[in-house]
């Protein structure tokens, strides 16, 4: 199992440093500008350098973003339930969900510092939750009607509860749709929290570190909060897959056996 | 008494458009406890949705259906029913086992008795050990065989069947019907079973209702008098192959003259 998995693995790694020594060699032959791209080693060294600074700042952010994703998720999931429940609710949210879900959210991040004051993090965190919320909303509606109707009947037959059919079929069959809407939705989250941030927000955060350091020209800087928020991206979704692994092994897209 | 008693059913579907869709009329049948009565017919005789108004998943425009001498809609929620349909309808994310105590938890069963009872529910198909196995890992007959066992697994008085075989090979379906009439021995459970197999109906059966198509109405009643128990020897016994005629013929009229 072990050596399969570095199998599978092995050439991404490989892709992954090819880029890095490629990226390292092609800064330092063709000498570019460290304002329009610095070198990985430079990076690497701002990242431990503002090590103290970087970390404090993204926990600021990602603070943000997860209890976004969190506060978002919730609500999605209470307007999902009684949108599955009543079709005369569903009929009417559901086209305002799905033309918002088409709508660029972000672009309301201004308008977040006039609601909430430019250095609110309740901002962030709204920003995210309206950002995140569609993508869940949507889903989940169609993860709790995707029971078939035999299985619906076959509950009559039980004369199951409504709680029941809820809890034991309904949602149950929409957690596939939960981790899909997870995987878009997280990403949301940490760009929804730092873009948010680059308009205003408190000062010892992602977005404002960012903004501030390409201002005065250390883009070594700038660029190590990149890629501090980049890992972060990568952390969660691994978490999201491991997540999904656990919870919905029994999945047909996951299934390992037969 | 009788287990099951249809008089006057009658049931049409209203469209969206002008014309309504009349899928039975004028339906009486009389089911004694323990009996094994096949529906069969053409397509769109109706005789799937005879079986949804006898179990209370549709409620029949006239006529009066009583089961022990209460209402359809009393007996599903006193639990009387047993459904299989032709697809198995398991619940993925459930082991075997806790599919076959699903309908047992709903209805509050304590755990240590509902897994005794789910031993013996698999003992009686033949699937002891697969109980932990996921439904995904079983073959089309195993899994139907699953969804029998959690028909029964709450004791009810009445199995309808909606052409449970209906997707699996000639082999597999030969063994599953004599498994059947094992199971109907054992149990002692009233059945009524939907075919549009006449050796299959034949062979099960106590009666055979033949019904013609749109609407649907009950054409004849084949009585089936061969020796129990049913095996090997009665597929090749001449009663059945005159049996198999006289249900052929009693279709073939209603073709020729609906």
């Amino acid at each position: 199992m072990r050596a399969a998995n570095w199998r599978t693995v092995a050439p991404a790694v490989v892709v992954f440093a090819v880029v890095l020594v490629g990226w390292e060699v092609g800064v330092r032959v063709a000498q570019v500008q460290s304002f329009i791209l610095p070198a990985p080693t430079a990076i690497a060294a701002a990242v431990v350098e503002q090590w103290p600074t970087l970390s404090a700042a993204a926990r600021g952010t990602f603070g943000g973003a997860l209890a976004g994703l969190t506060v978002g998720a919730a609500l999605a999931a209470a307007a999902a339930g009684a949108a599955a429940r009543w079709s005369g609710f569903r009929a009417g949210a559901m086209p305002l969900a799905v033309a918002a879900n088409s709508m660029p959210i972000i672009v309301l991040a201004p308008v977040a510092n006039a609601w909430f004051g430019l250095v609110s993090p309740v901002g962030t965190v709204v920003v995210v939750a309206v950002l995140v919320f569609f993508p869940f909303m949507i889903n989940m509606v169609k993860g709790l009607l995707s029971a078939s109707a035999a299985h619906h009947e076959l509950m009559a037959t039980y004369a199951a509860t409504r709680r029941n059919v809820l809890w034991r079929v309904q949602v149950p069959a929409a957690l596939p749709f939960v981790f899909s809407a997870l995987k878009i939705a997280t990403p949301l989250a940490v760009i929804g929290a730092i873009v948010k941030e680059y308009f205003g927000g408190p000062q010892d955060r992602l977005g404002q570190y960012i903004t501030s350091r390409a201002g005065l020209f250390q883009f070594d800087e700038a660029w190590a909060a990149i890629v501090v928020a980049s890992t972060f991206g990568i952390f969660l979704y691994l978490l999201i897959l491991l997540a999904e692994r656990r919870v919905i092994g029994w999945h047909a897209s996951l299934r390992t056996t037969n | 008494m009788s287990a099951i008693s249809l008089s006057g059913v009658a049931k049409t579907f209203r469209t969206s458009g002008s014309s309504d869709v009349a899928a039975l009329d004028d339906i009486s049948l009389e089911v004694r406890s323990g009996e094994f009565v096949s529906l069969i017919g053409p397509s769109g005789c109706g005789k799937s949705t005879l079986l949804r108004v006898i179990a209370d998943l549709l409620p029949p425009t006239t006529g009066t259906v009583l089961v022990n001498g209460a209402s359809a809609h009393q007996a599903r929620l006193a639990r009387t029913y047993g459904m299989v349909f032709q697809a198995a309808t398991l619940f993925e994310w459930r082991t075997v086992a806790a599919n076959i105590e699903l309908p047992l938890e709903i209805m509050g069963m304590p755990r240590a008795e509902r897994r005794g009872r789910a031993r013996d529910m698999l003992d009686l198909v033949g699937l002891a050990d697969f109980a932990e196995h996921h439904p995904w890992q079983l073959s089309g007959g195993m899994q139907q065989r699953v969804a029998i066992a959690r028909a029964l697994s709450f004791r009810p008085a009445v199995l309808l069947m909606d052409e449970p075989f209906g997707a699996l090979d000639e082999m597999t379906r030969e063994r599953m019907q004599s498994e059947l009439l094992r199971i109907w021995k054992e149990t002692a459970t009233t059945i009524v079973f939907v075919t549009h197999s006449i050796p299959e109906a034949v062979f099960l059966s106590s009666r055979v209702v033949v019904m013609s198509a749109r609407p649907g109405r009950i054409a004849d009643i084949v009585d089936v008098d061969l020796a129990q128990p049913r095996g090997v020897d009665t597929r090749a016994d001449p009663a059945f192959f005159s049996l198999v005629t006289k249900v052929r013929e009693s279709l073939r009229t209603i073709e020729v003259d609906p």
